[in-house]
This record gives C-alpha cells, sequence and structure tokens, in this order.
C-alpha cells in the first residue's frame, strides 16, 4: 500500500527522516542495499524524481554510497551513524524544547515534567 | 533532441465565440510528470487535444518535440481520451494486438506484464469490462508506447479507489521517465500529488500558477490541494 505524507513538508524530505530513522532503529543494518529507485517509487507510491532526490540526498549526507551499477548502500561507516544518532536526538529535543518555552514553561518545569513521564514509561 | 517536450507561444482557442485558451505560454521540461489542474471548462481538455493534433489553435503556435503539433505527430504523443474510444466488440487482447498495429512504438512485452500486473482477462470483450477495468486497459494501452509524451485527460476520473491505486501504481512501474513526459489532467488533486514533479493551475483559460510540487511544500509549507485554492481564488 502507498504510503501517508503529511501536507506542508516535502514529500522528499518525509522519506529520507523515515529512511534516518529506521537506520537508527537498526531496520535497516549498515551496509544494506536500499531498494532501487524505482522499487522504491513503487512501494511508497511517489515520483521516481522524488526516491533519486533522497538518495542523493543520503550520499551528500555521507549516510548511503552509490556503488556504480549494483544501487545505493547504507555507509558501514559506524562513526557516521553515530553522529546521525546524536544529530536526531538533539533536533527533535530543540523542537521540543522550543515548543514549550513558547508555551511558557520554564527549564525547571520541563526538566520536572520529562522526569515525571519517563518514570511512568 | 530539442530542450523542451511542448511549447506554447501566445496561443488562444475559441469555440465560437467562447475562449476555451486565451493567450497563454509556457514550456513543458522532459522527463517529469505534470499535471493541469482547476475547475471544469478552464482549459485543461483544449491544452491536451491541441498537444495532441485533435484541435487547432485559433492564434499562436503550439511545438512537440520541436515540431508543429498535428495529426501527423501522432507517432510521438500517446494519448489517452476522457471519452471512450474501444471498440466494444473486441476483446481485450484483440484491443491490444490493433493498438500495436496502428502505433510502431506499441511495446507488447511491456503490454503483456501490465496486463498480468492489473489482471485484466484477456478474452473479455471491451464492452462487459467494468468502469474500474475499462480505465485499466486504457492506462495500460497508453504505457505500453514508447512514445516521448503521454497525455492522459482524467485518468481515475469516475473510478473506484482501488483501480485508481492500480493506476498510479502501474504509472511508477511502466514510465520510463529517462525519456518520457506525461501530462495529465486530473480532479483528484491529493491523491496524484505524491507522483508529480511539476502542476500547472488553470482558471478561465489563464495559467494561475506553474511550479515544481515540492516547492510549493518547501516555499509555502502548503499542500498542493491549498495552493489550488490559493491559486484560482486569487
Amino acid at each position: 500500500m502507498r504510503e501517508k505524507f503529511n501536507n506542508t513538508q516535502p514529500i522528499y524530505l518525509q522519506i529520507l527522516q523515515r529512511l534516518c530513522r529506521q537506520v537508527i532503529r537498526g531496520e535497516i543494518e549498515p551496509g544494506a542495499k536500499l531498494p532501487s529507485v524505482r522499487e522504491m517509487a513503487v512501494h511508497a507510491g511517489v515520483n521516481p524524481n522524488t526516491v533519486q532526490r533522497v538518495y542523493s540526498e543520503l550520499e551528500r549526507l555521507e549516510i548511503a554510497e552509490t556503488r556504480r551499477g549494483l544501487g545505493s548502500y547504507i555507509t558501514e561507516n559506524e562513526t557516521r551513524l553515530r553522529r546521525l544518532r546524536e544529530d536526531l536526538k538533539n533536533e527533535q529535543i530543540g523542537r521540543f524544547i522550543k515548543d514549550m518555552r513558547e508555551s511558557g514553561f520554564s527549564p525547571e518545569e520541563i526538566m520536572a515534567g520529562v522526569s515525571q513521564e519517563l518514570k511512568g514509561v | 533532441m530539442s530542450g523542451h517536450i511542448v511549447k506554447f507561444t501566445n496561443v488562444t482557442k475559441k469555440y465560437l465565440n467562447q475562449y476555451a485558451v486565451n493567450d497563454i505560454s509556457f514550456d513543458l521540461p522532459r522527463c517529469k510528470i505534470i499535471a493541469l489542474v482547476g475547475p471544469n471548462g478552464s482549459g485543461k481538455s483544449t491544452i491536451l487535444k491541441m498537444i495532441a493534433g485533435l484541435a487547432r489553435s485559433t492564434r499562436g503556435s503550439v511545438t512537440v518535440n520541436g515540431k508543429p503539433a498535428s495529426r501527423r505527430i501522432a507517432g510521438e504523443v500517446a494519448f489517452l481520451s476522457e471519452k471512450d474510444i474501444l471498440y466494444p466488440f473486441f476483446t481485450v487482447e484483440e484491443t491490444i494486438r490493433f493498438n500495436a498495429g496502428l502505433f510502431a512504438d506499441f511495446d507488447m512485452q511491456k503490454a503483456g506484464e501490465i496486463l498480468r500486473f492489473m489482471q485484466l482477462e484477456p478474452d473479455k470483450k471491451v464492452r462487459h469490462l467494468s468502469k474500474g477495468n475499462l480505465g485499466r486497459l486504457k492506462i495500460l494501452l497508453v504505457l505500453s508506447r514508447r512514445a516521448p509524451l503521454l497525455l492522459m485527460d482524467e485518468p481515475l476520473a469516475g473510478l473506484d479507489p482501488l483501480a485508481r491505486d492500480a493506476i498510479i501504481k502501474s504509472m511508477l512501474s511502466y514510465l520510463d521517465l529517462r525519456e518520457q513526459t506525461v501530462l495529465l489532467s486530473t480532479h483528484e488533486v491529493s491523491e496524484v500529488e505524491p507522483l508529480l514533479d511539476m502542476v500547472m493551475s488553470l482558471h478561465n483559460g489563464s495559467i494561475k500558477g506553474f511550479t515544481d510540487v515540492e516547492k510549493i511544500r518547501e516555499e509555502h509549507g502548503l499542500s498542493l490541494l491549498d495552493w489550488m485554492k490559493e491559486t484560482l481564488t486569487n
């Protein structure tokens, strides 16, 4: 079945983020081969040009590499993958804190609230 | 190979004293999926027909693949019409063979693959096909051609969700975007959005917007539907 996308972010970016999360969760392993552009396009229900852009972007970020005639592979560079994990963490926390401060919460309240919630997990 | 697959220069089309298209100019780049959107009567079908050489402009010039549009370029343009143009007494297989005889670029092997993908029965008569399967057959006939330009007038209109999904999937699977360009008209804007590279919005025979779909999200944070409403109401 085709994937769903939100209305406000570019589709290539949403696919890129999904792939990065799958890599971080270990669902896609280091060194794994990514589906061909066509396969991914059909699977996600998006234009092949969009998938091409995702793969180029992954390559630019050094998360994937293209082997000529073979396709795209997730990097085996552990340092890069650890950094990806850190980046994602910082980005999400940053967004959360910004939201909370805009809603008028102090750093102490945020800390207390997060600890409280985490205890329940 | 000229840079643009389609070029309109100051094109006007009048039916009697009614303007269908009013002095429009644009270029369509190659190797993209492009949609024409807009309310009924905005000029979408007229534009497609002029490109296919099925209607002639009152003023201005239309070129396709570097040549003036006319019936003689039918070999370079595959056209899926909104109207039913198939012979009801043919079977599915006969219809495919008939089209293979009409067009030199018709790829029988591809047609066979799409036939299986669509799960169409080759021996069934066209007159006995459901509306959804008729839609599947029409898209098969267009996608089986290796023409540089594929035109589709409302390929999803009036079809059930399963047929619409099969048609979208078949386009992604069987188009060759290294060589082919698709121009389609549609009202199913949200449904085709992930499929598109570019979109042109039309109103009363004029172009209200023409841009990359991802740019609409990137620069305006809007879905295609919201953008369309914005361009058409301002």
